[in-house]
């Protein structure tokens, strides 16, 4: 009876679980989720702002304030980062530091349903992440849309797209020889930064646009202007980036399901 | 005859309220091997952590190699090789770099550290194991690792820290042979220890410690000699029925000791005494006549068991 | 016992607290951490020299056109590049010595029980905070010799007084290292590491490093001007952009009462956890 239980809602014991866990850093959740959002708007839209219209006048970039456009970027570059601990270091953990999920695997929990734990766990987070940065993104007067709540929706998403991808490669880690901090340098950070979050990609040479083109930020990012502020671009290009960000997610959770089920069934 | 290595006098070590030593008096001679006896957290640990020069004494008076130290801890450290209690060896490097960065600790010449890298990294049994990583070592090994680090500034005394708890026995009776050897050639050793086997093989002589204070002194024979008797008899009559055979086995051998699983019949001769008990008409489930040991002369001093 | 080794034990003692701290030898613990880096993780030791670039290239081309030019302390305008490239070779020190000051210290000390291991030898804790702090500047050097040849290449350094930077560069990393090594001696959780974090990123990104203090009102622009990453900035901008003035030398003097404080700090605690 039990086991059918388990079989069942496997995936959200697991969820459970990992909750209870982010409860022993909860301080370190609270702050930065309410320090992180008050800081970029304050230090790069509000500062950074000052210089850009100074320069440039108002509405210049993309039509608004510098802070209108920088924020829907700051906000999902937040989930991003989010995700991308949630789904790094607690996975490395699982399956080979302090490998319980070798022990849940030998409770009658699936695999697979470990991977979907780990995403329904962290999609809470993120999620609960993004609508108190977008709080703040209203108590900035940053976002003039009616729409614009729909940036959290849209940031989860984003933050979904590049982290159950990180998850993947990370499940298949065997030897510890610091990947992780090559991935947070040579992926995370080039992305944030080469992806249109603090300038228009145009701003950048052609030969660079290309990070943005692949990048899961520059297309999330993109369409949260389009809910923040109606940024405008050709309605295709709105089409792609959902179906781009959808791609990643479906076709990487699967894979991950894969690689776990081959990795604890060893 | 030559004068003490280590003079510990009234010694003290309190943290807040609480004496973890309380007024320990002893002397080492050199070349002897001395051991510190008692169950864990009986202030052994902190004893050596003094006499290692790593720890400041609240009060009383103590000696290492004829100084103070409070005033001389690297000199004092640098004629030390130190066994802690877990080991501290340094993952980050292969096994033989462990031993070559601890001789360079000592400011000693990078040669004469390798040539003394090579003949340890023998003594140890490892020589084999020079380029492997430190995880990639049995708790033996590492143990014996680090013990061959402890030796690589040609210490004039070993402290050793419960050296072998955690072993299996094959790795106990290597790590001791090696002790063993290191005695031979005259290295004065400390160590502390709850295995009361441990501290026979290797002790000449060695002083009961309990909550901070020293309960008895000498070699281990002489502790036997005084504290228990030739023989020990043991007889278990199962955890149910052990305390009413008890009452009725009064005036047997020299003196009795209950503990919850089995009864101590202190005598000169454990057969004559079970002959006696079954006359009574008892039937204990089991019995055993053994040799008095250092664990009987421990449960006379103390009313505890050493490993609890 | 013998009468022989009775000696004038308190004039001996009495010079000798820092002899009893310092052995002389922090170049061996050096050693230790080159050879460690060596066999465990150059790999990332190397990757850190990119971070810093990547940030350069995205805000001073990027963000640059955003922004056009700043006007520097003395006046003259000068392109954004140029006023946050000293920013981000400060904020690279700092990160530099704080990483390995904090996170590394802290595994060495609660895990890996390196430092138990060293003071039971002759070293002393100032050995070990020296050598530790040695090596973590010898690393920062590197770095800061990398994106300054970057900045050369790129136009950015607009005076030669800009070679100066470079030791100014190793004692803003000095001042954050021999703090980071003392307050990580309180540290006894990741969670509590954490903090260091939390620290750090407002330092970052409100210190001048991508935009003049004159943005801020005027009480918060006194507070920043007390964080130490602020001073960094400030002394190395003053110096890559050739605005070189008798003032730069406060903020020198600010950050060598930084090193002997954290120094002083780091010993104690050094002493206090390993030969109490």
């Amino acid at each position: 009876m039990t086991t059918v239980r388990a079989r069942r809602f496997g995936a959200w014991y697991v969820a459970e679980h990992r909750l209870l866990v982010m409860r022993s850093y909860l301080q370190t959740i609270v702050i930065s989720g309410l320090g992180n959002p008050l800081l970029y708007l304050y230090a790069m839209g509000v500062g950074l702002g000052s210089l850009v219209s100074s320069n440039m006048g108002a509405g210049a970039v993309d039509g608004v304030s510098y802070l209108t456009f920088v924020a829907p970027a700051l906000l999902c570059s937040a989930a991003l980062t989010t995700a991308s601990e949630e789904f790094t270091y607690p996975v490395m953990l699982g399956f080979k530091w302090n490998p319980t999920f070798f022990g849940m695997n030998a409770a009658p929990i699936s695999p697979g349903q470990i991977i979907d734990g780990l995403i329904i766990a962290t999609t809470a987070r993120v999620v609960v992440t993004s609508a108190v940065y977008y709080g703040f993104m209203q108590l900035f007067g940053a976002v003039p849309s009616a729409w614009g709540f729909a940036t959290i929706v849209v940031a989860t998403l984003t933050a979904l797209a590049f982290g159950i991808p990180v998850m993947t490669y990370v499940a298949t880690i065997e030897q510890d020889t610091g990947q992780i901090a090559m991935l947070m340098r040579f992926v995370l950070l080039p992305m944030t930064l080469f992806s249109g979050t603090f300038f228009p990609l145009t701003a950048m040479p052609v030969f660079l646009q290309w990070i943005g083109w692949i990048s899961p930020l520059w297309h999330g990012v993109q369409l949260a202007r389009v809910f923040a502020y109606g940024a405008s671009e050709p309605a295709w290009l709105t089409v792609v980036h959902v179906v781009y960000m959808l791609a990643l997610v479906t076709v990487c959770w699967a894979w991950s399901r894969r690689i776990a089920a081959r990795r604890l069934n060893k | 005859m030559p004068g003490p290595v280590i003079t510990a006098t009234k010694l003290v070590k309190k943290y807040k309220d609480f004496a973890a030593v309380d007024g320990i008096s002893f002397q080492v001679a050199p070349g002897e091997s001395f051991g510190l006896l008692g169950p864990n957290g009986a202030g052994k640990s902190t004893t050596m952590r003094m006499v290692g020069a790593v720890s400041t004494r609240t009060s009383g008076d103590l000696e290492i190699l004829g100084l103070d130290p409070n005033a001389f801890g690297p000199e004092i450290r640098s004629q030390l090789g130190v066994v802690p209690q877990t080991d501290n060896l340094d993952t980050e490097l292969r096994v033989r770099e462990n031993l070559m960065v601890y001789g360079r600790y000592f400011g000693l010449p990078r040669a004469a550290v390798a040539a003394r890298a090579s003949e340890l990294l023998e003594f140890a049994q490892l020589a084999d194991k020079a380029k492997a990583k430190v995880d990639d070592l049995s708790g033996g090994m590492k143990r014996r690792l680090t013990i061959a680090r402890a030796l690589i500034n040609e210490p004039r005394i070993l402290l050793l820290d419960e050296p072998t708890t955690g072993l299996d026995p094959q790795a106990r009776h290597i790590l001791w042979d090696r002790l063993f050897r290191l005695k031979e050639q005259g290295t004065t050793l400390v160590l502390t220890t709850h295995y009361m086997d441990e501290a026979e093989q290797l002790c000449d002589r060695l002083v009961v410690v309990d909550k901070g204070r020293i309960m008895a002194e000498g070699s281990p024979a002489a502790l036997i000699r005084e504290y228990s008797s030739r023989e020990v008899l043991e007889v278990r009559f199962g955890s149910e029925r052990n305390a009413d055979a008890a009452t009725r086995l009064a005036g047997i051998g020299d003196r009795i000791e209950v503990l919850p699983d089995r009864i101590l019949v202190y005598s000169s001769d454990g057969e004559a005494e079970l002959a006696r008990i079954t006359e009574l008409g008892l039937h204990p489930i089991t019995s055993l006549v053994r040799r008095s040991s250092l664990e009987d002369v421990f449960l006379r001093l103390t009313g505890r068991s050493l490993i609890e | 016992m013998t009468g022989i080794r009775e000696q004038p034990r308190a004039s001996v003692s009495a010079g000798r607290p820092f002899k009893a701290l310092y052995a002389g030898n922090a170049s061996s613990v050096m050693q230790r951490g080159w050879l460690a880096t060596r066999s465990t993780n150059w790999l990332v030791v190397v990757s850190g020299f990119f971070e810093p670039i990547f940030y350069l290239l995205s805000l001073g081309i990027g963000l640059g056109s955003l922004v056009g030019n700043v006007t520097a302390a003395d006046g003259h305008d000068i392109p954004y590049a140029a006023f946050i490239a000293p920013g981000l070779l400060a904020t690279a020190a700092m990160n530099g010595a704080i990483y390995d000051s904090t996170w590394n210290v802290f595994f060495k000390m609660r895990f890996a029980k390196l430092y138990e291991g060293m003071l039971s030898t002759s070293l002393g804790p100032l050995d070990v905070a020296l050598g530790e702090i040695g090596l973590a500047l010898a690393r920062g050097a590197l770095y800061a010799l990398g994106f300054m040849v970057v900045m050369q290449v790129l136009g950015l350094n607009l005076s030669w007084w800009a070679i100066a930077a470079l030791p100014a560069v190793l004692l803003v990393a000095f001042g954050f290292a021999s703090f980071g090594m003392g307050i990580t001696s309180y540290m006894t959780s990741f969670q509590q590491m954490d903090l260091i974090n939390i620290v750090m990123l407002p330092m970052f990104l409100l210190s001048a490093t991508f935009y003049p203090l004159s943005v801020y009102p005027e009480p918060v622009q006194w507070v920043i001007q007390a964080l130490p990453l602020w001073q960094g900035v400030e002394l190395i901008r003053g110096l890559t952009t050739g605005v070189v003035g008798v003032g730069l030398l406060w903020h020198v003097l600010y950050y060598l009462v930084m090193i002997l404080l954290g120094l002083i700090l780091t010993t104690r605690r050094l002493r206090a956890l390993f030969l109490d």
